[in-house]
């Protein structure tokens, strides 16, 4: 969908635009005319967005423009009523949520969902429950092969960890984390699924100015490191702008604007969704 | 800044010191018991305790560690109970050895409960919350029905039961093992202390074991966050089950234990009392503190006991005690003082203080 | 025919007195969201009250059910302020156990008080019966209502009346609604939380003291723990219908009865309690909050 606009743009198989260096991929994620009615509501119609391989976008809107509830369909937190999601070149139709994370998609929430009473290594070893292979019997009876993959999972969290310098803390009962600590805890665990597709809700939230450029940097650093796709809700423009090669802005549930950073900020349809109709303008 | 506790450790040394108190607290009873220090009630409440210690931890496991309340677990123990009591009847003759009998009817009782855990949980497992907790107490009462109501003989012709009525028509020199409502009698007491004490040792292990593994990390994940630990490709409804069952089994064999320790056994003693009996001694040992859950255990089962010299209003004081300590325990002030003293505060969920609301606010 | 019809009226009957109690389980965890476990035992308390004062102090049985009413309502509001509203910040468990502990405090109080030795609960209604003759094509013989079951059934609809009424129309009804909405906005608007809870425990006291009285005209057994099964099953009957909702408990109460009755009457006397629950598993798998009851999603 979206393209810098220096690198140069080929056809790909998609309808989108990719950027030169995912010439030869699919693209990551395909929305296709999808659409869900909540409570009467619809609370998100006809959005059709295509995500390449190792593409960052961000999804912008006023409040309740339905930013949320895309990333929720895209979880299968809600089974879309309409459209159809391809992870892949997959259809993950009636897939749930925990498939859906298995196929690639992980994520993080808008009001932080850690596991509180466990600690921050374990929270990241959570989200690896699915590379680990012992039974439960392995671990009552504490089998090699429960020792050994423990093990090695501990170290690949320290590891993880490390990318935002969290590994001193690993011990520490995540609840009892400062706000910002929690929010890129989140990031590690959903990293830590070995997602191909990562949707950050509001990841700025509550951070002060200093956090948020840091928070920057490690999203461009795990976006270099992982070589993966990032799709981003957030209010801060600073970040979205210097951070998304594309920007999707919504309102009302309807996609008003896509493009890159540059096209957004000049787009009438977008001041006018944040900042209302001026008067006596022609 | 907060002081950030060290989960690991403190972890690491609440395991080593339950084990400890446990072994010692063995030790004690048995020299006490061989000196003849203990009198003839104490040492027969002995196997009880253990039993209950087990059932306090293996409730711990669903309603500490896995978040969901659970009111039939009673019935789990019933399931074990008789089971178990038929298989050592059935056995007698085969394995004469008692302490052996004793664990292979421990293992069929557990491997009933397990079974019955499955079945149930199908169901059961789908629920949420409050209805989860009421599914399970209407689960634990069919339970209860159905044993009331269930015959087992045995003779030449092997194995026979009906249910309601008598019908099992059993041959010549064959023997009516459960009998409705009359539950089973004449059993062997051929549960020991050190058997019940091994009983616990072992449950102890099976849990902390577990908790300490991907299970048991995804069990509390689902406690502390069920749409979290989904969104990280956590299998709720198979954690949940493995929690459900594996708590259901641990329950049989202590069921098993417990009747052991009695001549006869009858369906009714494992009611929605009981479920309610091993749930406080959960609640008010800590959800998730298996250390907790055992004292809690073993105090109040001799709680009563003791106060036996109060006759008459000794059940009366047991429930201002029960009321006392959970306003006493639940108050504030109270509350800041014993969480001071003590330092395993890892499944504390009470600890919503100023970082509970950066989390909501948003 | 007959005998179905005779099975179906005293399963509603049965069922009335389940709804009244239920009414006061589905009141208290609208808006205390908390399982009252002790309401079984109050139950029992008020029948006990009624009992004394009829048959020993020969009042009349009016009055009797009056003073079992004050007493309950009484013993609810105490009950409220002393176990439950220390509580009111801590966790939902801890709440449920110290229920279950004033249960047992209601239970061996009444047991010193009383003995257990069970009282055969005088006849304050009458051992009466309205007959009614059929003779067409469809209905054939006769058909005997007993005055309790009649009265049973209208004082529960009374009741209902009454209570749908008093929710909807007046101030203290309308409170009520919002703090099982919302008990934080409720305080913002100036609604006393506090004292709307209490009034709540006393409604469904005074309530459950009817039932006991009702309950025991029907089965005139009175013993500590009489109260105990019936609640139980109330409280099921409440999650049957979707707890919180008055209509809901009713209409739980009601099936419950008539369910318990008939599976007495056509299954099995000694399996019946079993069908009873196994209905509720089935319902609640099918209508996981109930029959009449709102499942409001989770927000992400």
């Amino acid at each position: 969908m979206f393209s810098r606009a220096k690198t140069k743009l080929v056809p790909v198989p998609s309808k989108s635009m990719i950027p030169e260096r995912d010439i030869d991929k699919s693209p990551i994620l395909e929305c296709i005319n999808l659409g869900i009615t909540l409570g009467g509501l619809k609370a998100v119609e006809d959005f059709n967005l295509t995500i390449g391989r190792t593409e960052i976008a961000g999804l912008i809107g006023p409040n309740g423009a339905g930013k949320t509830t895309v990333f929720n369909l895209l979880m299968k937190v809600y089974q879309p009523t309409t459209g159809t999601i391809l992870l892949n070149g997959r259809d993950t139709h009636g897939m749930d949520t925990v498939q859906v994370n298995k196929a690639g998609i992980a994520r993080t929430f808008q009001n932080i969902r850690l596991f509180r009473n466990l600690s921050v290594v374990d929270n990241v070893k959570i989200a690896m429950n699915n590379e680990m292979r012992y039974n439960m019997w392995s671990a009552i009876l504490r089998l090699p092969n429960y020792k050994h993959e423990e093990l090695a999972a501990h170290r690949k969290a320290l590891k993880l960890l490390s990318i935002f310098d969290m590994q001193d803390m690993a011990d520490v009962r995540a609840g009892s984390l400062p706000y910002g600590a929690q929010r890129r805890l989140e990031i590690v665990r959903a990293l830590a699924t070995n997602p191909s597709l990562l949707l950050l809700d509001e990841p700025a939230a509550g951070m002060n100015p200093s956090e948020t450029v840091e928070l920057m940097e490690s999203i461009r650093k795990i976006h270099d490191m992982f070589q993966i796709a990032i799709v981003l809700i957030e209010h801060d423009m600073n970040l979205v702008m210097n951070v998304c090669e594309g920007i999707c802005v919504l309102n009302f549930g309807h996609i008003i604007a896509k493009g890159t950073p540059e096209d957004i900020q000049s787009n009438p349809a977008v001041i006018e969704a944040y900042l209302g109709k001026q008067k006596g303008a022609q | 800044m907060k002081r950030l506790i060290n989960l690991k450790r403190i972890e690491a040394r609440r395991i080593f010191i339950t084990y400890a108190i446990v072994t010692l607290a063995y030790i004690i009873f048995q020299v006490m018991s061989s000196a003849g220090l203990l009198s003839s009630s104490m040492r027969g409440m002995l196997v009880p305790i253990c039993a209950y210690m087990v059932m306090a931890v293996s409730l711990n496991l669903v309603v500490g560690v896995l978040g969901e309340l659970s009111l039939g677990h009673a019935g789990f123990m019933s399931v074990g109970a008789f089971s178990g009591v038929a298989a050592a009847v059935l056995m007698q003759n085969i394995i004469p050895i008692a302490a052996l009998r004793l664990t292979a009817a421990m293992l069929v009782g557990a491997a009933f409960a397990a079974l019955a855990g499955f079945l149930i949980g199908i169901p059961v497992l789908r629920l949420k919350g409050d209805y989860l907790a009421i599914v399970t107490l209407a689960f634990g009462e069919i339970i209860k029905s159905l044993l009331n109501n269930f015959y087992l003989g045995v003779d030449s012709g092997g194995l026979h039961f009906s249910m309601l009525t008598d019908n099992t028509r059993l041959l010549e020199g064959g023997r009516l093992i459960i009998r409705g409502p009359m539950g089973i009698s004449g059993i062997q007491k051929i549960a020991t202390f050190p058997a019940g004490f091994a009983l616990t040792i072992i449950a102890l292990a099976i849990v902390f074991n577990l908790v300490n593994s991907r299970m048991g990390r995804s069990f509390m994940a689902i406690r502390d966050d069920r749409i979290a630990a989904e969104s990280v490709g956590i299998d709720i409804t198979k954690y949940k089950m493995m929690a459900f069952v594996m708590s259901a089994a641990i329950a049989g064999a202590a069921g098993c234990l417990f009747a052991m320790n009695y001549s006869t056994i009858v369906a009714n003693k494992f009611d929605f009392n009981t479920s309610i009996l091993i749930l406080v001694f959960v609640v008010l040992g800590g959800q998730g503190n298996m250390l907790g859950s055992i004292i809690a255990a073993a105090a109040l089962t001799i709680l009563p006991e003791k106060l036996r010299s109060f006759a008459d209003y000794r059940m009366l004081l047991y429930a201002v005690v029960l009321i006392a300590v959970m306003l006493g325990t639940n108050n504030a002030g109270i509350k800041r003082f014993f969480d001071k003293l003590n330092p395993f505060n890892r499944f504390n969920n009470n600890n919503k203080d100023e970082d509970d609301e950066a989390g909501e606010a948003a | 025919m007959m005998t179905f019809l005779n099975f179906f009226i005293s399963g509603i009957s049965l069922g009335s007195i389940y709804a009244i109690i239920a009414l006061g389980y589905t009141m208290v965890y609208g808006i205390a969201k908390m399982l009252n476990f002790a309401h079984g035992d109050v139950i029992m308390v008020g029948a006990y009250v009624c009992f004394y004062a009829v048959s020993r102090f020969k009042l009349p049985p009016l009055a009797g059910v009056a003073l079992a009413m004050i007493v309950c309502t009484f013993m609810g509001i105490i009950i409220e302020r002393m176990a439950y509203k220390p509580l009111r910040q801590a966790p939902s468990l801890a709440v449920l156990i110290t229920a279950i502990g004033v249960s047992y405090f209601l239970q061996n109080t009444a047991l010193l008080l009383w003995t257990s030795s069970p009282k055969v609960f005088p006849s304050i209604i009458g051992r009466g019966a309205f007959k009614l003759e059929f003779n067409n094509f469809l209905l054939q013989g006769q058909l005997s209502v007993s005055h309790v079951i009649v009265l049973t059934i209208v004082t529960c609809i009374i009741i209902m009346l009454c209570l749908t009424w008093f929710t909807g129309n007046t101030k203290m009804g309308k409170a009520m609604r919002a703090c099982s909405e919302d008990k934080g906005a409720a305080q913002l608007m100036g609604i006393n939380v506090n004292s709307t809870i209490s009034m709540t425990f006393a409604i469904g006291s005074g309530l459950a003291a009817i039932a006991g009285v009702l309950l025991c005209s029907a089965y005139p057994t009175l013993m500590p723990t009489t109260g105990s099964l019936p609640g139980i099953k109330a409280f099921t009957a409440a999650v049957f219908g979707g707890i919180g909702s008055i209509p809901g408990a009713l209409l739980g109460g009601l099936l419950l009865g008539v369910i318990e009755i008939f599976a007495k009457a056509y299954i099995s006397s000694q399996l019946s309690d079993a069908v009873v629950f196994a209905v509720l598993i089935i319902v609640l798998l099918v209508k996981p909050a109930g029959l009449l009851g709102v499942q409001r999603p989770e927000k992400v």
